[in-house]
């Protein structure tokens, strides 16, 4: 794919990543957003921000499978995505259950286990956002931006606990799915990593990768 | 604020109508009544439109001293926001999934340790007392709340016709499972069918109402039709929905929620801020509708009326 097709599906992402957003603004300011208003926002940005995790995650064993190696092109942002929808997730927690006093969140935090999950979640996000500019990759090394980035997977999993830990029994499908689709790509990268490191004979050829091109 | 903090239970006629009551709501409710009276008419006269179609309104109905003065919740989110798992996980399942629901005929088998166990059918129920509006706040253990003005009797009322025996020391209620009308009850969530209990003084308390309707008419499906219970001091999950059998027993009826997560839901359930869910804090909750929090009370606000039933117990234990 050429750079400006590239530039064009960017462009294209970056405003369909948008709307979940945009949406709720409108229901919000057209008192549209159910009869738990907070509610609605809290899960439609808790949900998006697992979604956006999700495409993130999902563009390695894609670019993998498909050998489309453009995909890798749109990781930072899905990544940023992940974390901007992840941000509002938190205001509206901050916001509307402590009206953003900090201390009150902060002992919520600490006394139910999903929020201390889910605020251990965003915090490990926050370095990853910070680092995400190709100038940090630069000053990090790429070796060691990567190595930072890989708590990304430990996010994942903070994720789904989170998730588990809020639902009654009743709505368990929502976090059961998720935690299955988590599972499959953390699954395929253990799995890719196994087959890496195997002795040569079991090898079988290492699937044709281009080389990250980080900075442009 | 003094309307947050006091738990005010007042006879009715002291209490204009306008107090109670949110006067749009009211006046809504007027329209609609002259609307389904004049017909296409309505129409005609550029009345605004009703968002949900609304039920059969039910006739004489009088106002109960049980009311409490705060801002009634708005009928289109007390009816659209509900969890009736039979008819799906989500809030807005039960609102789209309930027209399934077939409420006639419906019988109610009341049995067990009762001198006169007895079929009721429910047009035997809805003749069987003076209907009464009583305005009451609904806590769900989820940490949100509403406020309903519920129609019904309480239940004592039928239980008195039944004459329970001195070995009734508790009263189980099972809600109808049927794999026709309720989608869910295909997936087994939780051990179907639905059931919950209250010990024999809860179920005789006044404030614990046998509800037929909310909001003027008849209780919608996806609220619990036709026939529900109301235990306003306790979880919303205690108040159990479209109740086929009432059974007085001798040992505590282990609830659906209880074999589900028994360190989670106990028998009691009553609503204690100082008791938290293991998962969440009780402390506070959303009013449906509202942004910020406010206090939850001890009891919902109506330990006055029902604190003495659980003198000496450890409430922390007996969650």
């Amino acid at each position: 794919m050429e750079n400006r097709q590239i530039t064009l599906l960017k462009g294209t992402v970056f405003i369909a990543a948008l709307a979940p957003a945009a949406q709720l603004a409108w229901r919000a300011g057209h008192n549209a957003l159910g009869a738990n208003p907070v509610e609605t926002l809290t899960h439609a940005t808790g949900d998006w921000t697992f979604n956006f995790l999700l495409l993130t995650l999902a563009i390695t064993p894609l670019r993998a499978i498909t050998g489309q190696h453009w995909l890798l092109r749109l990781r930072r942002m899905l990544g940023l995505f992940t974390f901007f929808y992840g941000t509002l997730h938190f205001l509206a927690f901050t916001g509307f259950d402590h009206a953003f006093d900090l201390g009150e969140m902060m002992r919520d935090v600490l006394k139910r286990p999903f929020v201390t999950v889910g605020f251990a979640a965003f915090v490990l996000m926050i370095p990853l956002a910070a680092t995400s500019f190709n100038a940090a990759i630069r000053w990090l090394g790429g070796r060691r931006w990567q190595e930072l980035h890989r708590s990304v997977y430990g996010i994942a999993i903070l994720a789904c606990v989170h998730y588990f830990w809020l639902v009654k029994i009743t709505a368990i499908q929502w976090p059961l799915l998720y935690t299955a689709a988590v599972v499959a790509l953390l699954g395929w990268r253990a799995r890719e990593r196994m087959r890496r490191y195997q002795p040569r004979g079991a090898l079988r050829p290492a699937p044709k990768v281009q080389p990250i091109r980080f900075i442009r | 604020m003094i309307r947050q903090k006091a738990m005010l239970i007042r006879a009715a006629s002291a209490i204009p109508s306008s107090e109670i009551t949110n006067p749009a709501l009211y006046a809504d409710r007027r329209r609609f009544l002259l609307a389904s009276a004049a017909g296409a008419l309505a129409g005609g006269l550029g009345l605004p439109a009703i968002a949900a179609p609304r039920g059969e309104a039910l006739a004489d109905v009088r106002k109960s001293a049980w009311t409490v003065e705060e801002k009634l919740t708005p009928y289109e989110s007390a009816t659209t926001y509900n969890n009736f798992y039979e008819f799906g996980p989500d809030k807005d399942d039960p609102a789209k999934q309930a027209h399934r629901l077939k409420v006639r005929p419906w019988s109610v088998v009341v049995e067990g340790e009762v001198a006169k166990p007895r079929t009721f059918a429910i047009e035997d129920i809805l003749k069987l007392a003076p209907l009464e509006e009583r305005v009451y706040r609904f806590r769900c253990v989820e940490g949100w709340s509403m406020v309903v003005p519920w129609i019904g009797f309480s239940l004592s009322e039928l239980a008195r016709r039944v004459e329970p025996t001195s070995n009734a020391k508790f009263v189980e209620f099972i809600s109808l499972a049927d794999r026709e009308q309720m989608p869910y009850v295909r997936v087994p969530l939780l051990d179907w069918p639905y059931s919950e209990g209250l010990r024999i003084d809860e179920a005789m308390h006044p404030l614990t109402l046998l509800a037929v309707g909310l909001y003027g008419e008849v209780l919608p499906k996806q609220n619990g039709a036709p026939l529900r219970l109301i235990v306003p001091w306790k979880y919303g999950f205690k108040s159990a929905k479209s109740i086929v059998k009432i059974r007085f027993v001798r040992e505590m009826p282990r609830s659906a929620w209880m074999k589900s997560a028994p360190q989670e839901y106990g028998f009691y359930s009553n609503v204690n801020p100082e008791v938290p869910h293991p998962r969440w804090s009780q402390a506070q909750e959303r009013r449906l509708g509202e942004f910020g929090k406010r206090k939850t009370l001890p009891f919902n606000g109506y330990a006055e009326q029902v604190a003495a039933l659980y003198a000496g117990m450890d409430l922390r234990k007996n969650y």
